[in-house]
């Protein structure tokens, strides 16, 4: 079962007049309740393939199918409800918002999803106490340190209870030990929340903790590393 | 959750932030204090007409047109019987505070001891009505409205303007201050402050003076047509002069007994009036009084060429002074609000130029494109709201120190000045209106920088994090 189905996926981008090729013919499949790691060198695609993942953009050609929806001719709006109900998203930069406190950044999806008070905060602080932050829930983000900051973005982006959480390089703007931690809770909520989670990176160690590895370049997967064959390597 | 994101990102860049409130409060404190100072010349000019002429007149058909000067023409007859049927009548009865009739005629007025004369306008009135009417004052404005000195006087006193004295040269005999003579001023013509009786006229006046009992300094004499067609003249005493505020008038107005009046003008024929004043107790009530006198005339004296004017009818320039304000504060508030509106626009577009990555963010994790532009719109409606509650709040204490700081003016003709009064307290047009306008600007200005925000694309919108 799969809950992401890329058929032949191609953006182009035009930057005056030069045409840059992002992705060429892209066939994936990421497969449910697993951690997904799309790796690479810089500029080789990957933030351009998670955007597309996340119906934050649309590609030139190709069908791209989520839940079992094709996305592509999904309106605006449609496409934000589709967002805010099956994707969770975690940024590089955390992308919290300044003036909302930890708590209100884990609430604000589901204030959009219109759900009663009491289910928010029951839930708000579920993921919280759950992300190790219930005693920071008042803390604004600028009173966080970097990890903090971004346990408080994984709560929210599973706040919805997403089918797909995506990150885009979750560990760039952290130390080494902080980013493992990071990894280490990703992998936790994927298991206890049943939660795909595709995430971009070229880090070494969150390479090691995939179940599956999309390796891509010139905007071209040259390979996929399912979890059985990365087994397989790992013992041999 | 949307109103207190609003008021934290505003509290976010508060320089910013106070900077624009600071344009508004400006803004909405000087249209209030513009405003309540047109307002209140409004208001003091129509209790000032109310005062002497009353809100309604019942005039002879043609009368405001034609009849000017033209008493025997456009006299009332009857009057008195008019006068009991509107005091009676049991719709208007509650509504008034005076009805009184009054009758004005042109005439000449002359010292002749001094050999000087003056066209005059006389106004034959019921003195203790008229006292009565000068109180009136609906809207507690300041009123410099005098009583008419003529209360328990002879039938032969009559109150002159200052001005009418000064032409008269009267001035000494009556005792006024800063009434200078022509000598005074260096202008040697003893006829330059108004024309020489005619020569014939003179030489009458001398011939009777030789045999004539010893009269007062105050004496003068009123020479106007007869009913008969024949000029007719009155032995007055002038008894004050009173400053009537409007040089013009000043200079001309005379007030007397109405049945000195009317035994100059018609002699032992019947006493007629030019107008009977009908004073309400309220403006608004000129509609309903003015209906129902209508209805009176056509039932009950409809054999009398009779009409109903309403003081904005009888003095334009009332509405010309509404006009005049009104353009006045309708330019400064365009003004005023144009610039609210580049201010409050240049905030927004700031703050979304700053907060693009957010935005993106938001969009990102679900939020729709009209949820994004009501965002940046609230904030602009609650920048109008604070800066509009704000500018209230500041233009009261700024309007009551005004009111009280004892600063004047001389309006337009006017011969001595007013206190400047500014009136938004208790004017909730005003002080409700100026503030929820100064909001909706703020709303359209927020409207194209927030349009702008949620149609940015995600992708780049989240490249500026």
């Amino acid at each position: 079962m799969y809950s992401v189905v890329l058929s032949r996926v191609s953006k182009t981008y035009h930057l005056d007049t030069v045409v840059v090729p992002a992705l060429v013919d892209i066939n994936l499949e990421v497969r449910a309740n697993c951690f997904t790691v799309i790796s690479g060198p810089s500029g080789s695609g990957k933030t351009t393939l998670l955007n597309l993942i996340g119906c934050i953009d649309h590609p030139d050609s190709g069908d791209i199918v989520l839940a079992g929806q094709s996305v592509n001719s999904m309106p605006d709006n449609a496409l934000s409800g589709f967002r805010l109900r099956h994707l969770g998203f975690i940024f590089q930069s955390f992308n919290l918002l300044p003036v909302l406190t930890a708590y209100e950044n884990v609430e604000y999806p589901l204030i959009l999803m219109k759900m009663p008070a009491a289910e928010r905060r029951q839930r708000v602080m579920a993921l919280l106490d759950a992300v190790g932050l219930a005693n920071k829930a008042g803390s604004r983000p600028s009173q966080l340190s970097g990890g903090q900051r971004q346990r408080v973005a994984i709560a929210r982006a599973l706040a919805a209870s997403p089918k797909l959480v995506l990150a885009d390089e979750p560990t760039a703007n952290l130390d080494t030990e902080t980013g493992a931690a990071i990894i280490a809770l990703m992998r936790k909520m994927q298991n206890d929340h049943k939660v795909s989670f595709v995430f971009s990176s070229h880090d070494p160690k969150v390479l090691a903790e995939a179940d599956d590895a999309v390796f891509i370049r010139d905007g071209r997967i040259v390979n996929i590393e399912r979890r059985a064959e990365r087994t397989m390597r790992v013992a041999s | 959750m949307m109103f207190s994101i609003a008021l934290r990102n505003l509290l976010r860049n508060r320089r910013r932030s106070l900077t624009t409130l600071s344009a508004m409060i400006v803004g909405v404190v000087s249209l209030l204090i513009f405003g309540g100072y047109s307002h209140n010349a409004i208001l003091s000019t129509q209790t000032g007409y109310v005062q002497y002429q009353g809100h309604l007149q019942i005039q002879h058909k043609g009368y405001f047109l034609f009849g000017s000067g033209n008493p025997v023409a456009y006299g009332i007859t009857d009057y008195q019987r008019l006068l009991e049927a509107v005091k009676n009548d049991p719709v208007l009865k509650p509504m008034l505070v005076v009805v009184t009739p009054t009758l004005r005629l042109n005439g000449i007025a002359g010292n002749f001891a001094n050999g000087v004369s003056r066209g005059v306008v006389a106004a034959g009135v019921v003195i203790d009505d008229q006292n009565k009417m000068r109180q009136w004052n609906d809207y507690g404005s300041l009123t410099y409205s005098p009583r008419v000195e003529l209360a328990g006087t002879p039938d032969d006193s009559v109150v002159i303007g200052t001005g009418v004295a000064r032409l008269l040269q009267l001035c000494g005999p009556l005792k006024l201050d800063d009434c200078p003579t022509a000598e005074e001023l260096g202008l040697n013509d003893k006829h330059a402050d108004g024309p020489a009786a005619p020569a014939n006229i003179t030489a009458l006046s001398a011939l009777e003076q030789a045999n004539a009992p010893q009269v007062p300094a105050t004496h003068i004499e009123l020479l106007a047509a007869s009913v008969s067609g024949a000029p007719n003249v009155a032995g007055l005493n002038v008894v004050k002069a009173q400053n009537w505020g409007v040089k013009d008038i000043d200079d001309s107005l005379l007030i007397m007994h109405l049945d000195q009046a009317q035994r100059l003008v018609f002699g032992n024929a019947a006493p007629q009036v030019t107008a009977i004043q009908i004073q309400l107790v309220h403006t608004d009530q000129i509609p309903a009084a003015k209906a129902r006198l209508e209805q009176l005339l056509t039932t009950q004296f409809k054999d009398m060429p009779l009409e109903v004017l309403d003081y904005e009818t009888l003095t334009p320039i009332y509405q010309q002074v509404i006009q005049f304000f009104n353009s006045m504060f309708g330019f400064i508030s365009i003004l005023i609000y144009m610039i609210v509106l580049f201010t409050v626009g240049n905030t927004m577009s700031m703050a979304v130029a700053e907060r693009t990555a957010e935005v993106g963010t938001l969009r990102a994790i679900g939020q729709l494109r009209s949820g994004i532009r009501a965002q940046f719109v609230c904030e602009g409606a609650l920048l109008g709201i604070i800066g509009g509650a704000l500018g209230v709040l500041i233009a009261l204490p700024v309007a009551y120190l005004i009111n009280h700081s004892g600063l004047t003016w001389a309006p337009p003709g006017y011969s001595y000045k007013y206190p400047v009064m500014v009136r938004v307290w208790g004017d909730n047009q005003l002080m409700f209106g100026t503030p929820f306008i100064l909001a909706i600007v703020a709303v359209i200005s927020a409207w194209w920088p927030a349009n702008r925000a949620a149609k940015l694309d995600i992708v780049d919108a989240l490249r500026h994090a």
